[in-house]
C-alpha cells in the first residue's frame, strides 16, 4: 500500500511510545506553536547552556505524524551545538519539500528519513513541521529572549482576539 | 475484506420521485476516478458541494454570449448581461419566501454577508437617527451560540471590540443541541443582535428558531441567521422563521464559488448603513460627501460577481426542478441510515446529536483503535483518502466546539443530495480499514 511510505513502522513507534514529552524544569524559553487547519498543537520548552542544546521537552496534541515528528526531533538535536542542530533543521526542511524526491541523510537525520514519504503528501508536511518550527522558535527565544515571534505568525497568542468572559450559562 | 454486518433497519427507504443515480449523472465529478481507478467517494459537501451541469453551463454560456458590466451602458450585451444577473435576485428571493425582490443582496459569500450586518452596525455611530436599531455600544450585548462557525463568531468579536459591547453565547448540551434552560438570562433587554447558526457544521444539529427569535423581538434585538448549511438542505422561509436577516453562501448549494446571499427585512435594509463603498451604491458624490443607493444596491459597491451570480440562479432552478423537499427527505434517509451504520464500528463516538431528528447530514465523529487509544482525525482521514474516500477533519472553523466536547478534531463526513447509501457503506468499510491499520 502506498500509505506505507508515509506511515513507516519508526513513524507508528514514535507514535506510541514518544521520546522526551511531557514538559520539563528547567527551560530557558517556552513557545505554543498551532495548526490551525487541522488542530495540531504543542508547548514546547527549550534550555540552552554554553550554545548546546541541553535538554527539549514538550506537550502536544495531534496526529502521529506530528507527534511521531515531535519525539524524533527533540531526540536528535537534544545534547546537538545549537549551530548542528540548525543545520539538522534546515536539511530537514529540504526533506519535507522535496515532494518525494529526496531521501534524507541517514547518518545525519538519523530516525527523521523515515519522514520523506510524508514529503509526498503536501496536506501533511506542516504535521510533520510544526515542532521542529516550535523548536526553532523557542531556540532563537532562549539565545535572545528579546526576540519577537514576529518571524512566524503561527506563534503569536490568540490573545488579541480573545472573547470577554461572560459568567458560564 | 469483510463488510459491516447489515443495519438492523435495513437499507434507507427510497424517496418517492427521488432517483438519486440520476441525479448523479448530472455531476461531472462524480463519475471521475482517484488514486488511479478508484471510484470518488465524496462525502465533504459540507465544505462546499459539486456542480451540475446545468450550472456549469450557465456560467459557460453567460461568458460566450451575454458578458458586459451590469447596470452600466445602454448597449445590447449590458442589458443582457443585467437582465440575467437581475433575475437571480427574483429567483433567489422567491426560493428563500422573500416578499420584496429588494430584500436580496450579493455578497462574495456567507462571511461577506455576515460582516456587511456587524460593520454596518458599527458604521450606524456615523449616521442619523433612522438607524437607531443597529447603533451598538458598552453596555449593549451581542448574543451567539457556542456551535458558531468562526465566520459566525469572529466577526461579532470584532464588533464587540470596536463598539465595546458585551459577547455572550448560548451553551450547548451533552448530545449537540443548544441549551435553552437560561436563555431569557443570556438574552436580556440589553442585547442589541442575536446570530444563530440554523444547522451546525460541525454538529450537525438543526436549530430551533423560532424559539430564540421569539425571545430576541421580546427584547427588540436584530436577529440574523446563517444559513449556510440550512438553505442548501431544506426548504428554507424567511418569513415563517421570522428573522431579519438570513446570510447563506452559493458553492454549497451547488453554485460557484465567490458568490453569497444577504436577506434582510425590506425596513431594515432601508436604514441600514452600508459596510463597503464605492461604485454602483451611491446616489450622488460630492468631492465633500455622497448619498447612498437604496436597498440592495447600497450594499453591492463596485463590479459585482456576474457570472456566479448568473449561475447561482441557475443552481436555484436545478434545486427547485428537484424539490426542496425531496432533497430534503433524501439526506434525511442517507443522515439516518449512516447514523445507524456508523453505530456499528467499535470505538466510534458522534460528536452531536446520536439521531436523525432535528439534525441534517453532517456527523462528526471520533474513533479509537482496538485498544481504546485514539486515532487522530488527521489520520482516519488520510487513510480514508487512500481508499478514495473525501472526508474533512479538522476544527471544521468551530473550535470552540472541539473545546467544548474535550475532543482535539473530528473526522466529518458530510452529505448532499447525490450521496447514496453504498457511499455510507464504503466509509463505513474505510473505517473498520482505518482501525485494522493502528490497531497492527
Ligand atoms: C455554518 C457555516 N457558516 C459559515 C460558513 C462560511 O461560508 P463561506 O466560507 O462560504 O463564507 C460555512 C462554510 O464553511 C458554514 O458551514
Amino acid at each position: 500500500m502506498k500509505l506505507d511510505s508515509m506511515y513507516q513502522e519508526i513513524i507508528l513507534d514514535h507514535y506510541r511510545n514518544p521520546l522526551h514529552r511531557g514538559l520539563r524544569d528547567p527551560f530557558d524559553a517556552e513557545v505554543h506553536h498551532v495548526n490551525p487547519t487541522c488542530g495540531d498543537e504543542v508547548t514546547l520548552r527549550v534550555k540552552v547552556v554554553d550554545g548546546v542544546v541541553e535538554d527539549v521537552s514538550y506537550e502536544s496534541e495531534g496526529c502521529s505524524i506530528s507527534q511521531a515528528s515531535a519525539s524524533v526531533m527533540s531526540d536528535l538535536v537534544i545534547g546537538k551545538k545549537i549551530d548542528e542542530a540548525l543545520e539538522l533543521e534546515r536539511e530537514f526542511l529540504a526533506l519535507m519539500q522535496s515532494r518525494g524526491t529526496a531521501e534524507g541523510d541517514e547518518d545525519r537525520l538519523e530516525d527523521a528519513v523515515a519522514f520523506a514519504g510524508v514529503s509526498k503528501y503536501p496536506a501533511r508536511v506542516k504535521c510533520a513541521l510544526l515542532s521542529w518550527m516550535a523548536w526553532k522558535d523557542a531556540t532563537a527565544k532562549a539565545v535572545d529572549p528579546a526576540a519577537t515571534a514576529a518571524a512566524t505568525p503561527a506563534a503569536a497568542p490568540p490573545a488579541a482576539l480573545d472573547v470577554p468572559e461572560q459568567e458560564k450559562p | 475484506m469483510t463488510l459491516a454486518e447489515p443495519r438492523a433497519a435495513g437499507a434507507a427507504a427510497p424517496v418517492l420521485g427521488f432517483d438519486v443515480e440520476q441525479v448523479r449523472k448530472d455531476f461531472p465529478i462524480l463519475a471521475r476516478t482517484v488514486h488511479d481507478d478508484l471510484p470518488l467517494v465524496y462525502l465533504d459537501s459540507a465544505a462546499t458541494s459539486q456542480k451540475p451541469y446545468a450550472v456549469l453551463d450557465a456560467e459557460r454560456a453567460y461568458y460566450e454570449l451575454h458578458n458586459a458590466n451590469v447596470h452600466r451602458g445602454i448597449h445590447v450585451l449590458a442589458e443582457e448581461a443585467t437582465a440575467l444577473y437581475e433575475a437571480t435576485r427574483d429567483k433567489v428571493a422567491a426560493f428563500i419566501g422573500a416578499t420584496d425582490r429588494r430584500e436580496v443582496v450579493f455578497t462574495k459569500n456567507s462571511t461577506e454577508a455576515l460582516n456587511l450586518v456587524a460593520y454596518a452596525m458599527s458604521n450606524a455611530e456615523t449616521t442619523g437617527p433612522e438607524a437607531d436599531r443597529f447603533r451598538i455600544g458598552p453596555g449593549d450585548e451581542i448574543v451567539i451560540t457556542e456551535m458558531e462557525h468562526h465566520s459566525n463568531l469572529v466577526p461579532w468579536q470584532m464588533l464587540a471590540r470596536r463598539t465595546g459591547a458585551t459577547l455572550r453565547w448560548i451553551g450547548l448540551t451533552d448530545d449537540g443541541r443548544l441549551n435553552l434552560d437560561n436563555l431569557d438570562a443570556v438574552i436580556t433587554d440589553r442585547c442589541k443582535v442575536v446570530s444563530m447558526v440554523h444547522q451546525s457544521n460541525i454538529l450537525g444539529t438543526i436549530n430551533p428558531v423560532e424559539r430564540i427569535v421569539a425571545r430576541a423581538r421580546q427584547v427588540g434585538a436584530l436577529t440574523v441567521l446563517d444559513g449556510s448549511q440550512s438553505v442548501p438542505h431544506l426548504p428554507v422561509d424567511v418569513v415563517e422563521l421570522g428573522v431579519d436577516f438570513l446570510a447563506f453562501t452559493g458553492h454549497k448549494m451547488c453554485a460557484p464559488t465567490g458568490v453569497g446571499v444577504l436577506w434582510g427585512r425590506g425596513e431594515l435594509l432601508e436604514v441600514m448603513p452600508p459596510f463597503l463603498g464605492g461604485g454602483e451604491m451611491i446616489e450622488i458624490v460630492t468631492m465633500e460627501g455622497s448619498t447612498y443607493a437604496p436597498p440592495p444596491h447600497r450594499f453591492e459597491a463596485g463590479t459585482p460577481m456576474i457570472s456566479q451570480v448568473v449561475a447561482l440562479g441557475a443552481a436555484v432552478d436545478y434545486l427547485n426542478g428537484l424539490g426542496m423537499a425531496a432533497i430534503a427527505a433524501h439526506e434525511h434517509a442517507i443522515t439516518a441510515y449512516a447514523l445507524d451504520a456508523l453505530a456499528t464500528v467499535p470505538g466510534l463516538r458522534i460528536i452531536g446529536p446520536p439521531t436523525a431528528q432535528a439534525r441534517g447530514g453532517a456527523i462528526s465523529f471520533v474513533l479509537t483503535d482496538d485498544e481504546g487509544r485514539g486515532i487522530h482525525p488527521h489520520d482516519v482521514g488520510q487513510i480514508l483518502d487512500e481508499r478514495g474516500i473525501a472526508v474533512r477533519v479538522g476544527h471544521h472553523c468551530a473550535r470552540p466546539v472541539c473545546l467544548r466536547y474535550n475532543v482535539p478534531a473530528t473526522t466529518r463526513a458530510s452529505f448532499h443530495l447525490y450521496t447514496t447509501t453504498a457511499e455510507v457503506d464504503a466509509l463505513v468499510e474505510g473505517l473498520h480499514g482505518v482501525r485494522r491499520f493502528f490497531s497492527r
